[in-house]
């Protein structure tokens, strides 16, 4: 009897658990066999990009937060040093600011690392991992909460410095957390690396080359996971990142489990390098002396005339940069994110492109996923670690 | 190898097609023109090593000729290096050949492009819309696109 062919389309998404937010998938079936995958975007869409055009270079900032929701100070990051290097500020900033910027970058990283790990093994069946990761990302939000006042929003960078200084007595609790997370990485390992079904689920599934991932233009883990040994923190290193002494996880099985053992590692260097960066924190200005575009500090705001008016005018003009372009990439926890800023000599950016790694990274899906098990699909949207935040942006 | 061995690279192939060099902040940007991008985004490709097309977009330069600007953010994975290709558009049938073939990362970058600037990529495999709904009219990042959106009175600040 001649096999019945056709195949059938079926919808995941844009309500769907496992899709991580608003991503829809038309996917095309043959029984169990994914045929072809077609990925829509664009749910989430907020106009970031055209918004921005709009605000002054500081109004922009609370803007970033909402990119990549799971590591707002990545993205802080990412658009502070974009705009820096814009004015030419970057040698301007001082010891102090950049390594708190690498502290809440590197706990930005576990942070994000920890959903990831959570909703990641909560789709392939792994419901304790879930409240362990979840219990640690506490720790971090409850940090986040005390440098700027919100647990996910953070909007803690500006333009040449910090919004302030850490609050007393925080450097011992984010060394209390980063000294605690080998410990607990290992507990997440005892409950998944040796487990066979997690075993099952991950190893030779979402296979994609090095060759192949490099065109479609993955990055960050999901690369390095590929066997590509890159990683802008130590090859194009940005806030001071050449002091520390840290990994990079390269790993070559290309696949979930991989990436998986691969994002992994990064937790553990994210923790040494906060606390090399506490170890070398010394106190200092957190605001660079640039008194025309770097806000100055309350405490003179309300005491000093000077710096009041100085407030005044950056708060309600902003600043002017000389017109000119430069890209600003970072190693995000999803990969590179990039910031494209074009400037006219206007308080205004002219034009901002976002290049967010998850839209990126999400674009290699249909052929990680086409000819293999419908259940791989989950499994591998799960492995890409995607954010429709700033997918969407 | 440096920036300026690159663009002689560059310009030793493509010396008719090459309008502008520029310097900022220790970026070199690369101003081509449209018609051979292809080529030289594969002679970029193949030849100078630059495998990763980190980035690309359109920018509106409404009230200057041409208009837009495609701009092709690259880095050579193996140097570490990065340089930007950027190739005019002209507003009247705005159109450049796709990429895609050079990077399959281009397509959905192209797609966005298309999507919000309004610039046509030939020969592209797949252009539909990405962000925007199928049915959307207009390319919302045009300069001449309002902030608010269409047929909407602009925000006017707190009344109270």
């Amino acid at each position: 009897m001649a096999a019945n062919t056709e195949t059938m389309t079926i919808n995941m998404g844009p309500q769907h658990p496992s899709t991580h937010g608003v991503l829809q998938l038309i996917l095309e079936l043959d029984g169990e066999i994914v045929v072809k995958a077609t990925p829509h975007i664009g749910f989430l869409h907020r106009g970031i990009e055209k918004l921005s055009e709009h605000r002054t270079y500081h109004q922009t900032i609370p803007l970033t937060d909402r990119l990549d929701y799971l590591a707002p100070m990545s993205n802080n990051l990412g658009y502070v040093l974009a705009v820096e290097k814009l004015l030419g500020i970057t040698d301007e900033i001082p010891e102090r600011v950049q390594r708190i910027r690498v502290i809440m970058a590197e706990l930005t990283r576990l942070k994000s690392h920890l959903v990831w790990l959570a909703c990641h093994a909560l789709d392939i069946g792994a419901m304790t991992v879930f409240l362990y990761c979840f219990r640690e990302r506490e720790c971090v939000t409850d940090i986040y909460e005390k440098v700027s006042g919100a647990r996910m929003t953070s909007n803690y960078f500006r333009v040449g410095g910090l919004a302030d200084d850490l609050p007393n007595g925080l450097e011992g609790d984010i060394r209390a957390f980063a000294e605690s997370i080998p410990e607990h990485v290992e507990e997440y390992e005892g409950l998944l690396t040796g487990n066979k079904i997690w075993q099952k689920r991950t190893i030779g599934v979402g296979e994609i080359s090095a060759e192949a991932a490099i065109d479609i233009g993955i990055t960050g883990p999901a690369l390095r996971a590929s066997g590509v040994d890159w990683d802008l923190r130590r090859d194009n290193p940005y806030s001071g990142y050449e002091d520390y002494d840290f990994e990079v996880p390269v790993r070559e099985g290309c696949d979930t489990f991989d990436r998986y053992k691969v994002r992994l590692d990064e937790m553990r260097q994210s923790a040494r390098i906060i606390l090399q960066a506490l170890d070398k924190l010394k106190p200092g200005p957190t605001l660079a002396d640039c008194p025309k575009i770097v806000l100055p500090p309350k405490q003179e705001v309300v005491s000093n005339i000077e710096s009041l008016i100085h407030h005044f005018k950056i708060v309600t003009e902003g600043f002017k940069t000389e017109p000119g372009e430069i890209y600003q990439g970072i190693e995000a926890p999803k990969g590179e994110l990039g910031f494209y800023l074009v400037a006219d000599g206007s308080a205004y950016p002219f034009r901002m492109k976002i290049r967010p790694p998850s839209f990126v990274n999400l674009q290699g899906l249909p052929q990680m996923v086409e000819g293999k098990l419908l259940a791989d699909v989950i499994a591998v949207i799960g492995t890409l670690d995607i954010v429709l935040g700033e997918i969407d942006r | 190898m440096s920036d300026q061995a690159i663009v002689k690279k560059l310009k030793a192939k493509f010396s008719s097609e090459i309008l502008d060099v520029v310097e900022f902040r220790g970026e070199t940007t690369v101003t081509v023109k449209k018609e051979q991008i292809v080529d030289i985004c594969t002679l970029m490709r193949d030849d100078l090593g630059f495998n990763l097309l980190c980035d690309l977009c359109g920018v509106d330069y409404m009230g200057r000729s041409p208009r837009f600007m495609v701009v092709y953010n690259l880095y050579n994975i193996t140097t570490k290096k990065r340089i930007r290709i950027k190739a005019p558009v002209e507003e009247k049938n705005a159109s450049i050949d796709t990429v895609s073939t050079v990077w399959g990362t281009a397509n959905w970058h192209e797609r966005e492009c298309w999507d919000l600037m309004g610039i046509k990529f030939n020969n592209h495999p797949d252009l539909r819309r990405i962000l925007m709904p199928a049915d959307w009219e207009g390319h919302p990042l045009r300069k001449d696109y309002p902030v608010q959106g269409p047929d909407r009175e602009p925000y006017q600040g707190r009344l109270s």
